[in-house]
């Protein structure tokens, strides 16, 4: 018996780079009884667009994926960021588009989906090893996701949670900021290892692969064998 | 917007400089503690009801901000002061230095002023041989350095003990002394005389008060209200949208400002100061003048989606939790005012393509409208002003990301553009490369490069995966 279907909104940058993200995250929703469905339309939010001051190209995509997930009751993504664009800033963008304006309700960030609509927080996995959670930017403050992945990464099995005094201190990563200014997005990247460091953790986990990517490109280039894995990963580990 | 705007090796200056970074790092990460400890649920339980209620006061003043600065004018000539409506800078050294002139002022002591910053006042005294002399420590310590602030509330925040003693060795004289303390008595006992001495006194102002007529200071070090008692002549200076419609609306801005910017519930000092001394007072000015500037306000007020930029009450708590600010300080702001509020007023005071790069300068990290006591939306404004910097932007940018939403609403071409760059992307055994020469080339992959290894596109997209596994194909 499935709970329900959820249309998975796999980011570009996952789709692309990540895919074991989104692989995991479907994995941990059929495990939970949902029927996940990958719609094969769909590209991009347009984040990387209306960031950089492109709204009539993010307007485009916005418009895009309006068009994809038009019927779909519950549209789960693994990215805080992503989230916040589609629930947020699409209604900004198309301010007279009464679909745009609706996508709050039915749109979740993968672990506001587990814990709000799933509402589990067990979901049967097992991890070694201590961890720290780093909060991705648009995950924390514009979804106010906080509690919910810590209360996740509490219940696997073998794993233990150590926060970084700098949790919600920006990553550096901020999209096309990480080549516009490149020297103070890796400063930044720093200062977040450095907190990472000091609780001894050997593996980073997030909502966001995008901060992962910089977390990792960083550490490498310092030597540093630091593993970084998106939340859902870890969940769906076993 | 082409790269070249940005001003990397001022920034790489910054970032350089190991004394700088922990100054910074020290300083800020102090304030962040006080503050947060000032406004926690135990300390400030409504402190969520108090933002709400001062962005609605706020908007409400500057959507009427025509009705409640007529009424603070009469207000204030009722108490025997006197208003000066000033368009420009030009215009406030104007009317100084005439009233100088006519009551024979040579010396005029400053408290702390961001708005007088932010027209080269006292450059413009000097200019005429009037003598400005800042009496709030801080911006004592950088006059003597010829610097402008470095924070809106902090001004010498950069500035450690053993380069204030240089610096006052060097300019009064004094022994070295690195006891903060006993620069903090150099600098009194220096200033003392000044106060005295002084012909007028300038302040600013944090709050007018249009139902009472009032100027409203805070402070800690008293200089402030020294300056408005001491001299003959007190002349206040207020950007116009300094404005709240009534007495009853400050404490709500009180409980917010000390505390968001210094983490005290009050400020040492808070005057309300509204008119010269009365007969029978023991002190005050003899007379009493607030310059109402506007100095491109009025522009800002004129874009009503980003009019909130003028609700802000300078507390500086945006620069504190700011992590560029942290690492690039004040000084690489163009513009007074740094931090994000900075890369939100600036561009509009000064034309969006003076500094193109400046709202930019951002992760979008949104740390700034979490604390700011008005919320003031500036992620938004931010994000807002990169739409308007429209024509600085360089070709290739425009047509990469025309390219991609033109990709991005054609599926079919998007996820063959996708296994192409897959199948292109050059290849590595764990998935990271550290260099990538052919990459290079372009100047996105030679940034993200030069301090961090780069991830390659996976063989198999999750896209492919999702296909293979519909035709029941292998999946692991």
């Amino acid at each position: 018996m499935t709970r329900g279907r959820v249309a998975v909104f796999v980011t570009c940058v996952v789709d692309q780079v990540f895919p074991a993200v989104g692989i995991a995250m479907t994995e941990v929703l059929q495990r939970l009884g949902y029927a996940a469905e990958f719609r094969e339309r769909q590209t991009c939010c347009g984040q990387p667009a209306f960031n950089t001051g492109y709204w009539d190209e993010a307007r485009r995509l916005a418009r895009h994926f309006l068009e994809v997930f038009h019927d779909a009751e519950y549209i789960v993504i693994p990215s805080g960021s992503c989230t916040s664009m589609v629930a947020h800033h699409f209604a900004q963008l198309l301010p007279n588009n009464p679909a745009a304006q609706q996508l709050a309700s039915r749109t979740w960030e993968f672990s506001k989906f587990l814990i709000e609509v799933a509402k589990v927080e067990d979901v049967g996995a097992r991890f070694e090893g201590p961890v720290t959670y780093h909060d991705s930017c648009h995950a924390l403050r514009e979804l106010h996701v906080h509690d919910g992945p810590r209360r996740l990464l509490a219940r696997v099995r073998g794993l233990e949670l150590r926060e970084m005094d700098a949790a919600a201190e920006c990553c550096g990563f901020g999209g096309t900021f990480s080549v516009k200014f490149a020297d103070v997005s890796c400063a930044m990247a720093r200062t977040k290892i450095d907190s990472i460091l000091r609780t001894k953790a050997d593996t980073v986990v997030s909502a966001d692969s995008s901060c992962l990517m910089q977390l990792q490109g960083a550490m490498r280039r310092a030597g540093l064998g630091i593993r970084t894995m998106h939340l859902a990963e870890v969940l769906a580990s076993q | 917007m082409s790269e070249s705007f940005v001003p990397v090796e001022h920034l790489r200056g910054a970032l350089a400089d190991q004394r700088l970074q922990s100054a910074i790092y020290a300083a800020t990460g102090r304030l962040i503690e006080k503050r947060a400890g000032a406004v926690s649920a135990e300390a400030l339980p409504d402190y969520q009801q108090l933002r709400e209620q001062a962005h609605r006061v706020k908007r409400h003043a500057l959507d009427n901000l025509d009705t409640y600065l007529e009424q603070l004018e009469e207000n204030i000539i009722a108490h025997g002061g006197r208003v000066i409506w000033c368009a420009t800078g030009a215009e406030v050294a104007d009317f100084i230095l005439n009233l100088a002139k006519l009551r024979g002022a040579n010396l005029i002591v400053k408290s702390k002023s961001m708005t007088t910053e932010e027209i080269d006042l006292n450059e413009r005294l000097e200019h005429h041989r009037l003598e400005a002399v800042e009496t709030d420590l801080g911006e004592y310590i950088l006059q003597l350095a010829h610097e402008r602030p470095y924070h809106i509330v902090a001004p010498a925040l950069h500035k450690t003990r053993y380069e204030v003693a240089d610096l006052f060795t060097a300019r009064l004289g004094v022994e070295r002394d690195l006891v903060i303390e006993n620069q903090t008595l150099t600098a009194r006992r220096v200033l003392r005389e000044r106060f005295l001495a002084a012909g007028i006194g300038i302040t600013g102002a944090n709050f007018l008060v249009a139902d009472s007529g009032a100027v409203v200071v805070v402070e800690n070090e008293g200089n402030a209200r020294l300056t408005s008692s001491a001299p003959p002549v007190h002349i206040a200076i207020a950007g116009i949208e300094k404005i709240i419609p009534r007495a009853q609306d400050l404490p709500v801005f009180l409980k917010l400002l000390g505390r968001s910017a210094t983490g005290q519930p009050l400020t040492v000092y808070t005057s309300f100061l509204s008119g010269p001394r009365r007969p029978g007072e023991m002190d005050g000015p003899e007379e009493f003048y607030v310059v109402l500037l506007d100095n491109g306000r009025t522009k800002l007020l004129a874009d009503a989606d980003k009019r909130e930029s003028l609700y802000c009450i300078r507390c500086g708590a945006c620069l504190n939790h700011c992590p560029v600010y942290r690492k690039i300080g004040g000084h690489n702001y163009p513009g007074t005012y740094s931090g994000p509020i900075g890369a939100i007023i600036t561009p509009q005071y000064a034309g969006v393509l003076k500094h193109p790069w400046l709202p930019f300068a951002s992760s979008l990290c949104g740390a700034c409208a979490e604390v700011c006591p008005v919320k003031i939306d500036i992620p938004r404004l931010l994000l807002t002003l990169r739409r308007d910097i429209a024509r600085s932007r360089s070709w290739t940018e425009r047509l990469a990301f025309g390219a991609f939403a033109w990709l991005g609403t054609h599926p079919r071409l998007y996820s063959l553009a996708g296994s192409i760059a897959a199948r292109l992307a050059p290849r590595a055994k764990d998935g990271w490369l550290r260099r990538a020469p052919f990459l290079s080339r372009f100047g996105v992959f030679r940034k993200w490069l030069s301090q961090r290894d780069i991830p390659v596109p996976a063989r198999r997209s999750f896209r492919k995966y999702w296909r293979d596994r519909a035709k029941g194909a292998p999946t692991a």
